[in-house]
């Protein structure tokens, strides 16, 4: 196989990390909701723990994407 | 890469390359003792995003009862000051300066990226590394220097049987070490994807002639979720330097 295309393929592999980053994102914000309806009184109090939650989420998907940018444009 | 660029125009589908705005351009040259410190495009958008940052929070009025303009400096204010007091109580006031630098800084040079033909800052990397790199190597002297070696207590939590212990703090250390990467990084790839993502779609708009006024509808909504991105991840940035800084001032969860 020539090392351009194994090198685009690769990228598009890695970039499926990023599917893991949506379920977890879509799991917190989903699970925040159900929460919130449940006792909206203490819904604003977690907030900050909803974004942080979500921050750590995404960034373990974004490491895949880096690797992806990284196959693309860095080496 | 030239080689496939030159490949794309010979197809003629995508005729714009939507990692054009990303390239770095010098204005002035300046080489300081072999290291190349040109004023580029990027150092200008870092400028033109503190020149907006001190018109909004300096040139507003002191009344008692705000203006427009003095309205969005309160705002900003007192937005960053609850979130420093809540994730780093009372002794966490004396960072706030810095934390309210930092949110601004990111939040502005985001922002200032939206704005057509400008340039984002915040999508290159080596930006948003500096940035948590500062935050970094700040929060781990001063953990340091306010704990002492008690500060190495951070990654071997309390509670924990024995036998866990050698693996545990290995885990530890690495998502300790981790953390400078995974907050630069979170910020460049969300800016530089969307923006690369508004530029692909863009084209989409252009390709199909009178029939793109759907994706343009799209662009548009897009475009609105990129404003609510680039002011999320300033949040974001902001408050995991918080948690950074928390961690520094009080090891013991």
């Amino acid at each position: 196989m020539e090392a351009d295309a194994a090198k685009l393929i690769g990228a598009g592999i890695a970039a499926v990390a990023m599917a893991g980053a949506g379920v977890g994102i879509g799991n917190i914000f989903g699970s925040y909701l159900q929460g919130a309806l449940r006792n909206p009184a203490a819904a604003a109090s977690q907030q900050t723990n909803l974004f942080i939650g979500f921050a750590l989420a995404e960034a373990t998907g974004l490491f895949g994407l880096l690797i992806s940018f990284i196959l693309l444009f860095g080496v | 890469m030239a080689a496939e660029k030159a490949a794309h125009g010979a197809e003629g589908g995508l005729a714009l390359d939507p990692m054009h705005q990303f390239e770095i351009v010098r204005h002035i040259p300046i080489k300081f003792v072999g290291i190349d410190a040109s004023f580029t495009n990027s150092s200008l958008w870092m400028v033109i995003s503190v020149a907006v940052i001190s018109i909004i929070l300096l040139s507003g009025s002191r009344k008692l009862i705000p203006g427009r303009l003095q309205s969005v400096g309160e705002l900003g204010y007192e937005f960053i000051a609850n979130m420093v007091r809540d994730t780093m109580g009372n002794e966490g006031r004396k960072f706030f300066p810095f934390i309210f630098t930092l949110f601004m800084f990111v939040l502005a040079t985001n922002m200032l990226g939206m704005v057509p033909y400008s340039f984002t800052v915040t999508s290159h990397i080596i930006v948003t590394f500096t940035l948590a790199m500062t935050v970094f190597i700040g929060a781990t002297i001063f953990g340091f220097y306010k704990n002492g070696l008690g500060y190495l207590k951070l990654f071997a939590p309390d509670g924990v049987p024995i036998v866990m212990l050698p693996l545990l703090i290995v885990i530890e250390v690495i998502s300790y070490l981790s953390r400078p990467i995974s907050l630069s990084v979170r910020l460049f790839a969300n800016m530089m994807a969307g923006h690369t993502m508004l530029k692909v779609f863009g084209a989409f708009v252009v390709a199909l002639g009178w029939m793109g006024v759907v994706p343009l509808a799209v662009m548009v909504a897009f475009t609105g979720l990129e404003v609510l991105i680039a002011f999320l991840q300033a949040f974001v940035f902001a408050i995991l330097s918080c948690m950074y800084i928390n961690d520094a001032l009080h090891p013991h969860h």
